[in-house]
Order: C-alpha cells, then sequence, then structure tokens
C-alpha cells in the first residue's frame, strides 16, 4: 500500500473538464502530509494527448507526477460500466491512499458503487483538504460543513468545486505517461447510443465579458427584457440560474451553474439570484460579481464583490438609462 | 371524472349540493351578464355563464380542457350581479378549479403557493417558526399567546402576507401603534397561526382550506379571547362565512369596523393633517362579498385635512387589484395571456378620479398597486397607503 | 414493467439548520425534514413510466418522522404499493440505509429501480449507486429521461453546459434521477387524504443498520457568511449611479 493520491480525471469529447484540476490541486495539499505522489489516471482510447494537452488555453498540462492511461476502445466515451471495472482492477492492484473523483454526472457514476464493490470508505462533497489530513466537506445547500480525517486504508472521495482554482492543478510541464494494461471489457451493460447537442444558443455565455444575469427575482419571462436592455447598453449578455431556465424563460445555453456553464466574465451581475452552491459553482471564476437581492441573507453576498438590497425592478431601467448616458448614447 | 376525462352529471349536482344556494344553478338565464362584468371574461374561452352552458348540455369536458378559468380572480362581481343570484363564485368557479386541480391541471406558480400552504402553513414558503419576526423589537411587546398565557381581549389573526411580505409588515405595525394607543387588549398566535386558507379553497383546493381552518381551530380553542379582528378580508370572510360550516365559530370584526366603532376615542388622536386627495378601494372580499363599504370611509373621513374622492368602480362595483382565488400566486401565467393587470387598470382609476394617494384595506392590494403604479403612465407620484398608515401619519408617530 | 422507487427523508433547508451539542451532528429539534426533492422527481418518473407503459410502482422509505405523509402522497400521486422500513435510522449513513434497501428491494425483484440522484444532506456518496453496488446492478446517474422495452431501457444522461448523452442499459438496474420528464405533479389534498383511508403502508424491519464504508465527523459547523459583499445603499438612482461608476473603475465602461 502506498501514500498515493490518484485522481481520476474527467474528459468529455476531447476537453479536459476543470474538475479535474482542481482535484489536482486538492491532491498536491494532501500529498503535502502525506508524502505520496499526485497520479493522474486517464481512461479513455487515443486519449493520451489530454495529459500533455491542454483543454484549452497555453502550456497548461496536468499538474500530476505521473499519468495512468487506460487505453481501451470500449472507454472512448465515459460509460459507468466499463469505467468501473477498469477502476475496481487497478486500486485493488494499487491500493493508493485516496482516489479523488468529480462530484459531477461521471465522477458520481463511480466512486459509491466502488466503495461498496471495494469495501473501502468513501466521502463526498468534499471541498478541500488541510495539510494534517482532513477533509472538509460542504452540505445543505453549502449552509453546513462537516470535517474528518480522511478515512484508510483507500479513501474514495468525490469533490465539489470551489476550494482551489483550477490554475493550481496545471503545470507548465507534461509529466511522464505510463500504459498500464485494461482487463477484459465485454458484456458491458450500459453503452453509449448517442450525444444529443445542448441547443445553439446565439450566444456562448461562457466567452462573454460580462453577463447580466436573472434569477427567481426576475418573476416573468415579460420582464427578461429589462435584463437584455441592460446586458445590451453593457455589452454583454443575458443569462439565468436554474429556475429561470426550467421555467423556459431563457434557453439552456444561457444556463451558468452546476448543470450548465461555468462562466468567467470581467463582471457578473446578479440579479434575483440567490446563490445556491449550484449556482455559484459555475461563477467563481468571474473577476468580479455584483448581486442585487431583497434578502440580505441570500448567500450570493458571500461571493460578491459588491451588492445591494435594493428592488431588481426598482434599479433595472434607471441603471440601464445611466450606462447608455455614459456612453453617450 | 371518467376514466376517459367526461365529467359525470355528478358533477353539476355536486355544485348544487355542496354550496349553499346551489341549486339556484338551476334557474340561469344565460342572460351572460356575469361574463360581460367579469374583470377577464373577454379573455375566457368559457367565461361563467358559457360553462353553465357546457355543464347543461352534459359536455363540461370542453370546459375542462381548457385552462382559462385560472384567468378568474374570484372577484364575486359575477355573483353579486347575477339576477337569479347564483353562488358563481364560490361554486361554479371555485369547483372547476377544484376538478382541474385534481385532474393534475394547475399552473406552476399556483402549485408552489399550494405546496408551500400544505408544507409551511404560508403559501410564501416562509419558516413558520418566523411567522411573528415582524413584531420584533416593537414596545410595549406584542402578546403572543403561545408565551403570554393569559386570556386578552381581542385576538388579531395577522395573516400571511401581512405577516412575511416586507411592504405588508409596515401596515401590520402601523396597526399594532394604533390598538397600543387605543389600549386595546390584544394577542396574537404567532407561529401557531396558519394561513386562514380562504385563497386557497377559491383555488380550488378544498382539503387544504379544511386542513389549514382545522389547524387555526385548534389554536383559537386554546385561548381566551371575545373576539378576532384581522386586517386581512380574506381571513375576515374564512372566519366568519366558511369555518362555521367545520365547527369553528368565533366573533370577528375587519379592523375597519373595530376601529369605526372606536371613533371617538381614535378621532383626538388624529392630530396631524394629511392633506391630500385620497380615493379608497373596495376590496372585493370586504365589500362586495360582505358589504362593509361605509365603516372604512368613515375613518378617512374622520382623518383632518383628507379629501375623499370616489373612482368610477366603487362600493359593490369596485374592481378587483387582480390578487384574490389564486390571482396571486397566477401573475406570471395571467400576464401572458392578458398582457394587462387588473391593478394597472384600478391605478388608473385612481389617477382620473385625481387621487394623490390610493387608500387599501387588504394585504394584498398595496404591493400589487405599488407595483402597477410603477408602470402606469403618469402613477409615479401616486401613492399607495393601507387605511391603518394613513392613521399613523394622522397620529404623528 | 415493476419498477421500484426509494425515497430518503432530509432536512428543509428553509429552516435555519444548527449544530447539536455533540458538535457532529445537526440539531434535530427544530429540524424539518421533508421528501428529497430529486426522489419527488424519481416518483414522478416512475409513475410517468406505469402511466407509458403499464406496470407497478411500489415506493419505499425508512420510517422516519414524515414518512407515511410521504408515502400517501406517492400513492394519490399513483403508486401501487407503499413500504417503509422500519429500524432506528437517527443518524443513520447512506451506507446503512443502501443496505437496508437492498434487502427491500431483493424481495421484491424489480426491473428497473429508481431514486434520486442525490440528496442535501450526503456525506458518503448517494443512496442509488451504493444500492447498485450492494445488488451488482449497473448505475446511471443525473438521469432527465427514460424509456424502457424488453430487458433494458434507454436513458438521458445529462452534462454540463446542456449536453446530454443517450445511453442504453440493460436490466435489471438503479437510475438516479437529476429530473423527471415533467415537474412533480400536484395533488390535491383531499386525494391524499382519502389515500390514508384506503391505502396501506406495508412494514419491513432493517436488520441491524451497518455503517461501514462513511467517513467519520469530527467536526461539523456553519458556513461562515465569508468576505462580505460591500453593499451599496441609497435610493435606485444614488445606486445606479454608483454602479456605474464601479462598470467604469472595471473598465467596462
Amino acid at each position: 500500500m502506498n501514500q498515493d493520491i490518484y485522481v481520476v480525471i474527467e474528459h468529455l469529447r476531447g476537453q479536459v473538464a476543470e474538475i479535474s484540476f482542481v482535484m489536482l490541486a486538492g491532491a498536491h495539499e494532501l500529498a503535502k502530509g502525506l508524502g505520496g505522489n499526485v497520479v493522474a489516471v486517464l481512461l479513455g482510447h487515443k486519449a493520451q494527448a489530454l495529459a500533455g494537452n491542454p483543454s484549452a488555453g497555453a502550456g497548461q498540462y496536468l499538474a500530476a507526477d505521473k499519468v495512468l492511461s487506460l487505453d481501451h476502445p470500449a472507454l472512448a466515451d465515459f460509460t459507468s460500466d466499463a469505467y468501473q471495472k477498469v477502476l475496481t482492477d487497478l486500486i485493488s492492484k494499487d491500493q493508493p491512499r485516496a482516489v479523488l473523483f468529480g462530484s459531477t454526472s461521471i465522477g458520481t457514476d463511480l466512486a459509491s458503487t466502488l466503495s461498496i464493490k471495494l469495501g473501502l470508505p468513501m466521502v463526498s462533497s468534499c471541498r478541500s483538504f488541510s495539510t494534517d489530513g482532513k477533509f472538509i466537506s460542504q452540505i445543505c445547500g453549502g449552509k453546513i460543513m462537516a470535517e474528518g480525517d480522511l478515512p484508510g486504508p483507500t479513501a474514495l472521495v468525490t469533490m465539489v468545486p470551489g476550494g482551489y482554482k483550477a490554475e493550481q492543478g496545471q503545470s507548465a510541464q507534461s509529466p511522464a505517461v505510463t500504459e498500464i494494461e485494461v482487463p477484459a471489457l465485454e458484456s458491458l451493460r450500459v453503452t453509449l447510443a448517442s450525444y444529443i447537442e445542448p441547443e445553439s444558443g446565439d450566444v456562448d455565455i461562457a466567452k462573454e465579458p460580462l453577463l447580466v444575469s436573472v434569477g427567481r427575482g426576475i418573476q416573468n419571462q415579460d420582464n427578461i427584457v429589462l435584463a437584455e436592455e441592460l446586458a445590451q447598453a453593457l455589452g454583454g449578455a443575458v443569462s439565468g440560474s436554474r429556475p429561470v431556465i426550467d421555467q423556459g424563460w431563457l434557453a439552456t445555453s444561457r444556463l451558468v451553474g452546476k448543470s450548465g456553464k461555468s462562466v468567467k466574465p470581467k463582471v457578473y451581475l446578479a440579479m434575483g439570484i440567490s446563490g445556491a452552491p449550484e449556482h455559484v459553482e459555475g461563477i467563481t471564476n468571474s473577476d468580479t460579481i455584483i448581486a442585487i437581492n431583497t434578502d440580505p441573507a441570500a448567500p450570493i453576498f458571500g461571493v460578491a464583490k459588491y451588492g445591494s438590497e435594493i428592488d431588481l425592478f426598482d434599479l433595472i431601467e434607471i441603471l440601464t438609462e445611466k450606462v447608455k448616458q455614459s456612453k453617450g448614447g | 371524472m371518467t376514466a376517459n376525462g367526461a365529467v359525470e352529471h355528478s358533477f353539476y349536482n355536486q355544485v348544487l349540493e355542496a354550496t349553499p344556494n346551489g341549486e339556484r344553478l338551476r334557474l340561469c338565464l344565460q342572460c351572460g351578464d356575469c361574463s360581460g362584468i367579469c374583470p377577464f371574461g373577454y379573455l375566457m374561452i368559457h367565461p361563467p355563464s358559457r360553462m353553465i352552458a357546457h355543464l347543461r348540455a352534459d359536455q363540461f369536458e370542453k370546459v375542462l380542457d381548457t385552462d382559462t378559468v385560472w384567468m378568474c380572480v374570484s372577484c364575486y362581481a359575477c355573483t353579486a350581479v347575477c339576477p337569479a343570484q347564483i353562488p358563481l363564485t364560490p361554486g361554479l368557479m371555485a369547483r372547476t378549479k377544484e376538478e382541474l386541480i385534481l385532474a393534475g391541471n394547475v399552473p406552476t406558480e399556483l402549485q408552489s403557493a399550494l405546496e408551500n400552504s400544505q408544507r409551511y402553513g404560508n403559501p410564501l414558503g416562509e419558516s413558520p417558526r418566523k411567522r411573528a419576526d415582524w413584531a420584533t423589537g416593537i414596545l410595549p411587546e406584542v402578546k403572543i399567546l403561545g408565551k403570554v398565557r393569559q386570556p386578552v381581549d381581542v385576538l388579531w389573526f395577522v395573516g400571511d402576507y401581512s405577516s412575511y411580505h416586507p411592504r405588508v409588515q409596515l401596515i401590520t405595525k402601523a396597526l399594532t401603534k394604533i390598538l397600543n394607543a387605543l389600549g386595546v387588549d390584544f394577542g396574537i398566535l404567532g407561529p401557531e397561526e396558519s394561513s386562514d386558507g380562504d385563497s386557497q379553497r377559491l383555488a380550488g383546493e378544498r382539503g387544504l382550506f379544511e386542513m389549514l381552518a382545522e389547524k387555526n381551530g385548534m389554536a383559537f380553542s386554546k385561548y381566551e379571547f371575545n373576539e378576532i379582528i384581522t386586517t386581512d378580508p380574506h381571513a375576515y370572510n374564512a372566519i366568519k362565512n366558511e369555518y362555521p360550516g367545520l365547527d369553528i365559530s368565533y366573533p370577528i370584526r375587519h379592523y375597519t369596523e373595530f376601529l369605526a366603532d372606536r371613533l371617538d376615542q381614535l378621532k383626538p388622536l388624529l392630530k396631524h393633517e394629511v392633506k391630500a386627495k385620497v380615493a379608497y378601494h373596495d376590496p372585493c372580499y370586504l365589500g362586495r362579498a360582505n358589504e362593509i363599504y361605509e365603516q372604512p370611509r368613515a375613518i378617512l373621513q374622520a382623518i383632518p385635512g383628507l379629501e375623499l374622492v370616489e373612482m368610477s368602480h366603487n362600493h359593490k362595483n369596485s374592481l378587483c387589484c387582480g390578487g384574490g382565488g389564486g390571482g396571486m400566486w397566477l401573475d406570471g401565467f395571467q400576464w401572458e395571456k392578458a398582457h394587462v393587470r387588473l391593478s394597472e387598470w384600478r391605478v388608473s382609476e385612481a389617477l382620473a378620479a385625481g387621487a394623490e394617494i390610493l387608500a387599501v384595506a387588504c394585504p394584498y392590494e398595496s404591493p400589487r398597486f405599488e407595483d402597477a403604479a410603477k408602470t402606469v403612465q403618469g402613477a409615479g407620484q401616486l401613492k399607495v397607503r393601507d387605511i391603518a398608515e394613513l392613521l399613523v401619519e394622522a397620529m404623528g408617530n | 414493467m415493476n419498477i421500484v422507487v426509494l425515497v430518503k427523508l432530509v432536512p428543509d433547508l428553509v429552516e435555519e439548520l444548527t449544530i447539536d451539542t455533540s458538535g457532529v451532528a445537526l440539531d434535530t429539534a427544530w429540524l424539518r425534514l421533508i421528501i428529497n426533492e430529486f426522489d419527488d422527481h424519481a416518483i414522478e418518473q416512475g409513475i410517468l413510466l406505469k402511466e407509458g407503459g403499464g406496470g407497478v410502482v411500489t415506493v419505499v422509505a425508512p420510517d422516519i418522522e414524515g414518512v407515511d405523509d410521504v408515502l400517501f402522497t406517492a400513492a394519490a400521486k399513483g403508486a401501487d404499493r407503499l413500504i417503509k422500513i422500519k429500524g432506528d435510522f437517527a443518524g443513520v449513513n447512506n451506507h446503512a440505509l443502501a443496505r437496508a434497501f437492498s434487502a427491500v428491494v431483493k424481495e421484491l425483484q424489480p426491473d428497473l429501480v429508481l431514486t434520486g440522484v442525490q440528496a442535501n444532506n450526503d456525506l458518503d456518496g448517494s443512496v442509488g449507486p451504493l444500492l447498485a453496488g450492494c445488488l451488482e446492478m449497473p448505475y446511471v446517474g443525473y438521469i432527465s429521461g427514460v424509456s424502457l422495452s424488453e430487458g433494458k431501457s434507454k436513458i438521458r444522461k445529462e452534462y454540463p453546459g446542456g449536453l446530454i448523452a443517450e445511453m442504453d442499459v440493460t436490466l435489471p438496474a438503479v437510475l438516479g434521477i437529476q429530473a423527471a420528464e415533467q415537474p412533480p405533479r400536484y395533488v390535491a389534498v383531499s386525494k391524499v387524504r382519502q389515500m390514508m383511508k384506503t391505502s396501506t403502508i406495508e412494514e419491513r424491519t432493517a436488520s441491524g443498520l451497518d455503517m461501514a464504508g462513511g467517513p467519520t465527523i469530527s467536526r461539523m459547523f456553519q458556513t461562515e457568511a465569508g468576505q462580505r459583499a460591500t453593499m451599496l445603499t441609497g435610493s435606485p438612482d444614488e445606486v445606479a449611479t454608483k454602479l456605474v461608476g464601479i462598470f467604469k473603475e472595471l473598465g467596462v465602461l
């Protein structure tokens, strides 16, 4: 048994998901105290380039001491059955100190089942680690934190974003890649049929420099136009939180948050958004968050740099007017 | 409803039996007065008279296939005008909504309000433990009966919006001042109070109404008091007219009745002028449904400097603010169909009457009219005040 | 189709959450427990599948405060059988709950098991995939669409950004529901009350609750508000002016 921290890299259609870098950052924090290596585990088919190639941007590689590549056609796309079989094999052979998974559509399909199959303890919703080997998880809508010693002999941990920045899990050097033999993968019970693309929005909110984002507080579809006018005046776009998209007031392509997009605008203006963790997850990379919400206890004020309790309906049109005036328009 | 969605004849009979005077449904002349006076009648595929026609033709499923009955704000205008005196609002409209709810046809906003009422005892989804938080810091301390355990003269049934909505809490605090100034010995139920349930009843949830009424009944029975007062005409209507059918009987008055009785005591306290033209809006459930028109006006006229003006729709044919019968929780739905809000119509009437202040006496109204005043042209300066707030202004506090 | 839906009750976040005197658990004195909203979606999905293709829906839940109401409500929506598992579930983790559920599920021999993809108080994984491990069934989570045919199911799995993967899963399987194909239907209070009179809740007993596999919590605490935002006050005009100033500072204007 070793003190290595394994990180199950998440990738989808040729892109490494940001959570992978967050996990690597967390793994390094843990490894500081335990003295082991950070090992990236890359399941896929001809996906080795992902270890050495960045998902986007220039020169960022997986910040791992080494990469284990498990290559098999059946692993080309994520499916729970195939990935589980491979990881069961790997974890029982290598017995690392911990295996980190994303608390995502990929990671949560794996960790719990492996916990039962391998008889290994697990911790979910982990946000960060301390160097003395403690996990810190968040539950109950982000309102409660739970801390404890990392269980053993091998802890399976699902991680949520927020505790580390992606940059902390990226490295300027490309790690060494080792090929690991993959067990036979037959009679798989879960197979991929096809992908269905999201509706192509006219706008990719992940690329917008400024977002006027609306939540439940916008109250109904007809008020969205007020946000659009403000966004237009500011040279940005409109996005929204889950309740707004669920009601059909904005297209799915405009959804910000855990089940939507992560955005990184210069300014994120959140109007009538309470700031539940699932939403906040998508905005932590914004440069400046400004929150308008009549509820002083709204969690969004904990992540915003500026805020106001003013009623968004009292503010929005005056603000649009003043923005236009300042532009001389 | 039968398996294939057809409504059995029993629906007709149920309306007849379930509603007091329900059998008057048989006397419908098909005159169409109800559909004509209905503020949203022009948007309903099947306005009230046509609903009755379908019912008689045994093709009521045609009505149930549409969702336009959700445009009904239970304002009682149809019931008040019907020459055959058919209980249209509590009978036909509420029962039709009930059928739709049983079939699962409920607009989403309304669904949340009903689920919240069930879970938290209020449609806003607020914690019941915080129902008396509005009273924090007020001196003398507002008596919460569960804590104080003494008999009081008056039980003040505060109500949902009056307890939780920030705008309406101001009115609640205003009335507290008035009651204290008059030396009234009152108490509130606080966290033991549940929604009166009347709007939920009219939105078609009879079972939910009964559940809420039972809870309130149990709370009432624990304490000693001589009468109940409330600022909420919906609570007033429920406790006065509907609760006795569930064996929950207590004398209740709307606060305007209560204060009108004490006008001699109140007048000397009204030292400051409120110099303004004030239009009083008759709430549907105080005015039309319960025929209380003069007491609120008497109180307003007692305020020095105040000039009372009447809007073109007043007293019995007052125009609904749009909040009743579930309307408070159907705003998005109704807006999408109508692109006009009843509250905006009313605000325009206030302006036309030359009013500077629109006076109200129901907790749904101040937020609705203030929102409307923001969008109606020329209404920027119109103030919306509850009678209690005008009294406090005149008291100079 | 024999469909089983597993339901958990979780803390209602509307109420204030506090930590009890032990320092490692939530204070239950004022805690309101409500159905896990994702499990509510699972019930809805189960009923939709039954309405579409026939079958039997059984809803199973642990016997804790509020469970009867949850089960009768499920019956009012169309569930055929209601089972509650008796045992001391106070402070019990998901590993124990999954094991308790697996005994009942084995007895029921379903084609499909549905449960919410997660719950707000999950600290040791989620019930769905844990159960799949106990029963050696395939598991897929974050499901927003399910259709069934003989021996298999076609599911829609949600990925971030609106991407969906359509997958085939052999039955029997456990699916973690993110969203039912339509929002959970409303059921009138009168219908639920009717169910209370006409339906019965069957009982099973959990033979011991084995929590092995969960972490040990050494400290539980409330999240700090964090560094709070600088609040802008004043009239709408004043706040708007301040915001324009901030936009200029940040270089967006």
